[in-house]
């Protein structure tokens, strides 16, 4: 090991600690070599800003007088449904959460204006939240009705947790049939009229620590705006999918479950999202420090955008109806070029996740560490890594019926 | 001199049933392009239009559209990208039929180019911050 994350961080301390960005490692590895810039680098910092569903808050409203309890009651954020199966005054909101009056897809596509995505937005703006709540009342919480504003300001606690977040590589997605389809990964035109893909690529966390060899839980990170930490591995983690040579995923792998206080993030990377004919969600910004504690670490974060593969999945029949078979691999930097050639056709590329937007934070994140207001955090315990072969699973469906169970 | 423009033309609900485009050919010889077209009878009309022709006869025929009770907004007013909620992902870039959208190669910014956005409204559901905004 050359250095260890206390010995950075005395660096930082000091004002002394060489921190870049994910996209500037990659020239100053290609120019001076892994060896003598491992040890003249000390952090690396990356970022991502895209679409992230499984996000959520929950807060603790505050007591009423008299007093209520919402849990096993119903509550509503601007007309959003929360979910009160807490305790009396806890409250949370996933970025899916629909209106109960919202169309959906009864007139297809839906618009899908306004969900828990937008609440969570709201709420981290400072904007008043529109609160109500029944419940059944009970002899030490009597209350029934609650109808109040609330604001993040007066709220004890008011918390971003994230179960899914920073997925590590995802799916391109095309349409090969003869209508133009309504995704979570955008519009798709019918017969490969477009292709999107969804990653910030070179500068996404866990793509420049593909092994999960410095992030694990417990790490502190740049989280909406603010500092936030990971809780664990995020669900649907899949370290055990193929890589290329360079350890790096070929196909979605791993993914963080993150947490933060709400209250010190900003709605600028906190955004309610509309995906036209599928739902709300949350585009979260997340930018993950790595301590360059050995030479295999660093030349990991010199991963450019040539090197990162991506599985083409055609959304029309392969990804509803779970068929393994893909269309083909591709890297970024192709991508990024604006077209990919799939099947004799020119196919131009759309982004669902904002790669300036990523380089801000790896940016912000930079500066936060160089002017020694970020410390870096020792991970208390890994995440599992692609030696746990673990592999995320389908549902194996048991039919009910009366006989069984 | 010959002069291209990008217009929208609201018609009041009073003057729908009456071939008033249609002057703009005969009694000013402008050549013109239908962009985009919302008339339906007892309400008031939508049209979006490219008007080329000779100067005298542009402004003279834009003179006539206002006699007429039509309202005339320039074009680039129209789809208007709201800057704060723009994240720049780039999931407009292949909706758009014109190509009003280009991705900048060094800043990976998207850009929006006025100049080619016939309005079509198409850039504006698929928008995920919904930064695009239809304005009439």
């Amino acid at each position: 090991m050359l250095k260890t994350i206390d010995e950075i961080n005395e660096k930082i301390k000091r004002g002394q600690a060489v921190v870049v960005t994910a996209e500037e490692i990659i020239d100053l590895v290609k120019e001076k070599g892994s060896k003598k810039v491992a040890m003249e680098v000390d952090v690396v910092t990356t970022g991502t800003f895209g679409p992230m569903c499984s996000s959520g808050a929950y807060f603790n409203i505050g007591h009423t007088k008299p007093r209520i309890k919402l849990g096993g009651g119903k509550v509503y954020l601007n007309d959003v449904p929360a979910y009160a199966g807490f305790a009396a005054v806890d409250v949370m909101i996933g970025a899916n959460a629909l209106p109960d009056d919202d169309m959906r897809n009864r007139v297809h596509p839906g618009e899908f204006n306004y969900g828990g995505g937008h609440v969570i937005e709201e709420l981290v703006a400072g904007n008043d939240i529109r609160l109500i709540a029944t419940a059944y009342g009970t002899d030490c919480y009597p209350r029934k009705k609650l109808e109040t504003w609330i604001n993040i300001e007066d709220l004890n606690e008011a918390v971003l947790f994230n179960m899914r977040n920073a997925y590590q590589n995802y799916n391109v997605a095309v349409n090969l049939s003869d209508k133009t389809i309504y995704t979570y990964m955008g519009v798709l035109k019918p017969r490969l009229g477009n292709a999107n893909y969804c990653s910030a690529g070179q500068l996404s966390p866990l793509l420049n620590d593909p092994l999960y060899k410095t992030i694990g839980i417990g790490s502190k990170i740049f989280l909406g705006g603010g500092i936030g930490y990971i809780t664990w591995q995020g669900t649907q983690h899949s370290p055990g999918v193929v890589r290329s040579d360079n350890n790096v995923p070929k196909r979605g792998a791993g993914t963080l479950a993150v947490i933060g206080d709400l209250k010190q993030m900003d709605a600028q990377w906190l955004l309610g999202t509309s995906m036209y004919g599928y739902g709300i969600t949350l585009t979260v910004g997340i930018g993950i420090p790595i301590p360059i504690l050995s030479e295999e670490i660093l030349v990991h974060t010199s991963v450019a955008d040539k090197d990162i593969f991506a599985a083409i999945v055609d959304y029309s029949d392969a990804y509803p109806n779970v068929k393994p078979d893909i269309l083909g691999e591709v890297s970024y930097a192709e991508l990024k070029t604006g077209v990919i050639h799939l099947q004799g056709k020119d196919v131009p590329t759309g982004s669902l996740s904002s790669y300036s937007r990523a380089k801000k934070i790896a940016g912000t994140l930079k500066e936060w560490i160089r002017n020694g207001s970020f410390i870096l955090s020792e991970p208390v315990a890994p995440i599992p890594s692609a030696d746990s072969g673990l592999r995320m699973k389908l549902l194996k469906e048991r039919p009910i019926d009366e006989t069984s169970g | 001199m010959v002069i291209r423009r990008k217009i929208v033309l609201h018609f009041p609900q009073r003057s729908v049933d009456r071939p008033i485009v249609f002057r703009l050919i005969k009694d000013y010889d402008l050549e013109f392009n239908i962009l985009k077209a919302s008339v339906t009878p007892d309400e008031e009309g939508l049209m979006v239009l490219e008007l080329r022709g000779d100067r005298n006869n542009y402004d003279a025929g834009i003179r006539y559209l206002t006699k007429e009770g039509v309202r005339i907004q320039a074009l680039s007013q129209d789809v208007i990208r709201n800057e704060e909620r723009c994240t720049h992902c780039g999931a407009c870039v292949t909706t758009c039929p014109t190509s009003a959208f280009a991705v900048d190669q060094e800043t990976r910014q998207i850009q929006f180019i006025n100049e080619k956005c016939i309005a079509c409204g198409l850039c504006i559901k698929p928008c995920p911050p919904r930064a695009m905004e239809l304005h009439f």
